[in-house]
This record gives structure tokens, sequence and C-alpha cells, in this order.
């Protein structure tokens, strides 16, 4: 650790006016696999990588893409040990919302309360923050929403969305894909065409995962056969 | 009580120990947003410090997410804060009445310790609640516009108040 004295304590401002480990942990979601998401008119597409460090983990063990609630569901870019306790906490906190007012949480105030969580974590002692950003994809009153969460806890509504390897790649090729009238096959397609775009090897239903909602509000993760199905249709 | 796209909410005004009477212009009806009231019977300083605590979470609501609560949200949240003193209830029994979406109205009480009781045409609650029940089911008609809610409503009251020796000295009627 030669960066700076101020590389140690998370706690303690450099005198440029930044948080070093914040920085680190932004670095460890950029190196962490593609993840990326496209809002529709009518429902959102969540999409990631899943490259595997052996060809012998059984790939139906790993599932990136996570549910919250029915119809809220999370993907994570980085570190996979580190979303998984954020995902606990998340799924704790909207059980306790619905548990109160019985009625399920609506995106923003998961993603408040989820974001808030991560920014205790720059904040307190004995702790490193969270390596992980989220997309967090979902449909509730307010219709189809897609939220980015960063490890500093700071949190941003998008149309579209990439994070992880070749971000700006993927960023410059959704912003020359993305359309405001665009429905949610579309948004499919073109997940698919932005993942293709930075994949390294041959993309398959095994080695990518895709979560979609709709206004049935019922968040689904794709099977490996109908990932297959769609990447027919786009070759 | 519930009409059509409306409601009406009603009490009397008296506040008393057992037959001693301590003020005879109590407010027991609340209004927690332009669309929601509501009514605690039951002892005095319970429904007063339930009320403050009921407003504060309504407020808090409020700034989180931007929004009026629903009457049906802020009925799970009167139930969830009553069952939270299930050993040591607050002696209130609460009557919730608002206009949901599109004005559709929802009435409903609930015991001291929140256990919730929906309804399609009216609620009762307090000591004249058996007189208001008589008074209710025959007064009541599906569907009154708010004119006719009110003057049922209060017909309802007044006859029922009239056969209680604990509750009287005139009322407040409430129509939304």
């Amino acid at each position: 650790m030669g960066d700076s004295q101020y590389s140690f304590s998370l706690t303690t401002f450099s005198p440029s006016g930044k948080l070093v480990q914040i920085e680190h942990a932004l670095t460890a979601v950029g190196s962490g696999q593609t993840s990326l998401g496209i809002k529709a008119s009518n429902g959102v597409v969540i999409a990631t990588e899943k490259k595997l460090p052996s060809i012998l983990v059984d790939e139906t063990s790993v599932q990136k893409i996570q549910i919250l609630t029915p119809n809220i569901g999370v993907v994570y870019s980085g570190m996979g040990p580190d979303s998984r306790v954020l995902v606990r906490k998340s799924r704790k906190q909207a059980e306790q919302y619905n548990l109160l007012y019985k009625e399920p949480i609506p995106v923003t105030q998961l993603v408040r309360e989820t974001a808030a969580v991560m920014q205790e974590f720059t904040q307190s002692g004995g702790v490193r923050p969270f390596g992980v950003s989220l997309l967090v994809a979902g449909y509730d009153d307010k219709g189809p929403q897609l939220y980015q969460v960063d490890p500093s806890g700071s949190y941003f509504s998008w149309k579209a969305s990439a994070m992880g390897k070749n971000v700006s790649n993927a960023k410059t090729f959704l912003e020359k894909r993305y359309t405001d009238d665009m429905e949610l096959e579309d948004a499919i397609h073109t997940a698919i065409l932005t993942l293709k775009e930075g994949f390294e090897g041959q993309i398959s239903g095994k080695n990518i995962e895709i979560g979609v909602i709709e206004a049935d509000r019922t968040f689904r993760v794709l099977t490996a056969a109908q990932i297959e199905d769609y990447l027919q249709e786009v070759e | 009580m519930v009409g059509k796209n409306c409601f009406a909410i009603a009490s009397d005004r008296r506040l008393g120990v057992q037959l001693q009477t301590i003020a005879t212009d109590f407010q027991r009806i609340f209004k927690i947003h332009d669309k929601l009231f509501l009514g605690l019977s039951g002892l005095g300083s319970d429904a007063q410090t339930l009320h403050q605590r009921l407003v504060f979470r309504h407020k808090l609501y409020q700034l989180r997410e931007e929004r009026d609560m629903k009457p049906e949200t802020f009925a799970s949240l009167v139930s969830a804060m009553l069952y939270e003193k299930r050993f040591g209830p607050y002696f209130c029994q609460p009557v919730i009445a608002g206009l949901g979406e599109d004005d559709k109205p929802f009435i409903c009480t609930m015991d001291s310790i929140g256990a919730k009781e929906l309804a399609k045409d009216f609620v009762v609650a307090g000591t004249a609640s058996e007189s208001l029940y008589g008074a209710c089911e025959s007064m009541f008609k599906p569907d009154m516009d708010h004119e006719e809610l009110f003057e049922t409503i209060s017909q309802a009251l007044i006859s029922s108040i009239d056969r209680d020796c604990l509750s009287g000295w005139g009322g407040h009627v409430y129509v939304v």
C-alpha cells in the first residue's frame, strides 16, 4: 500500500478532499464483470456476464441476478460475496416495510435504504466499503424503474446504464441504441448486443444472465433456454 | 359511514370519568391529511398521545415518500403501532376513514391491540357502540350522496348518544 498514508484509515479524508478507500472500491467494481440495465417503456431488463473461474464449475449453481421482492430484482458488478450482504439486508428491509404497511415497498424506498447501508459502510469504524455497484430494476405504481447504487452510497435513476469492465464502451453503445419509446423486447435485444460487444469468447445462454420485469410486476430471471432463443433472434 | 365517493365520520363531544363529566368540547376526530380522518374512542390521554405519534409517523412518511398515505396503508400502520403495545395497550379503539385512489371510500376500525375490522358500510366504536349498531343498521343505505350521508350519520349519532348515559353534549360530524 504505497499510495499514501490516507489509504489506510477509511474515515480519513485525503488533503484533496477524497476518500481514497471509496475510489478503491470503485476500482474493484470497474474490474468486475460487466452488467447493464435498460429501462423500456413497458418494463426493465438487467443483464450480466457470468464468467466462471473454471469450466469445471457447475454453472447452474451460480445466480448473479437476485430477486429482492416479487417486483424488484438486482444485479451486481464487483465482489460477489459483498453483494450477498447487501441483498440480505435489502430483503430484510423490504420485508419490514411490507410487515408495517401491508403493501410492497416502492423501488425508490428500497434503493434509498440500500444506499443508506452502503453509505454507512463508508463512515463507520472497522468496516470497509462494499466492493460492488448494484443495478436495481423494479416496477411499481410509478412504472418501470432502473437505479444504480455505488459503493459511496450515491444512487441515480437511469434510462440505461452499464458497470464493470468495458463500462465506457457499453455506455457509448447504449447511448447510440437507446430511444425513449423502446419496448421491452427491443431492450432485451439491445442488452444482449451490448454484452456481446465487449464479450471475450462465445456468448451463450450459460455465460450470461438476463432478468426482466414488465407490467405484471413479477420479476423473472430468464432460463438458459430462453436466453438461447433471444440469442438466435439477434443473430 | 360510507357514501358514494364520500364518507362521514362523527363523534360526541363528552369527556368523562365514569359518570362525572370533565369536558363538553372534547375532540376525538383528527385529520391526518385532506382525505384521511381518524377517530379515537377510549381514554382521552391515550387518544391524544396516539394521535400525536401517528401524525409524527405520517409526516415522516410524507417527507420520505413524497406522497400522502393511502387509508389502507395508514390502517396497517395504526394496527402495527397498537400491537407493539400488546401487553400494555393504549386504551383506544380507533376508527379510520379515508378516500383512496379515485376517491374510493375506505373505513375500518380495530380493537386496542390492532386487530383490524374492515367494513363496506359503517363502523362504530365506543360506549354507545351497541345502540349505534342498531341506529346505523336501520338508517344506512348504500351509495348515499354527501348531503344524505350527513343527515343519516347525524341522526344515527344523536339517537344513539341519547340512549347512552356516558355519551352526549352534542357531536362533531365531518363529511369528506
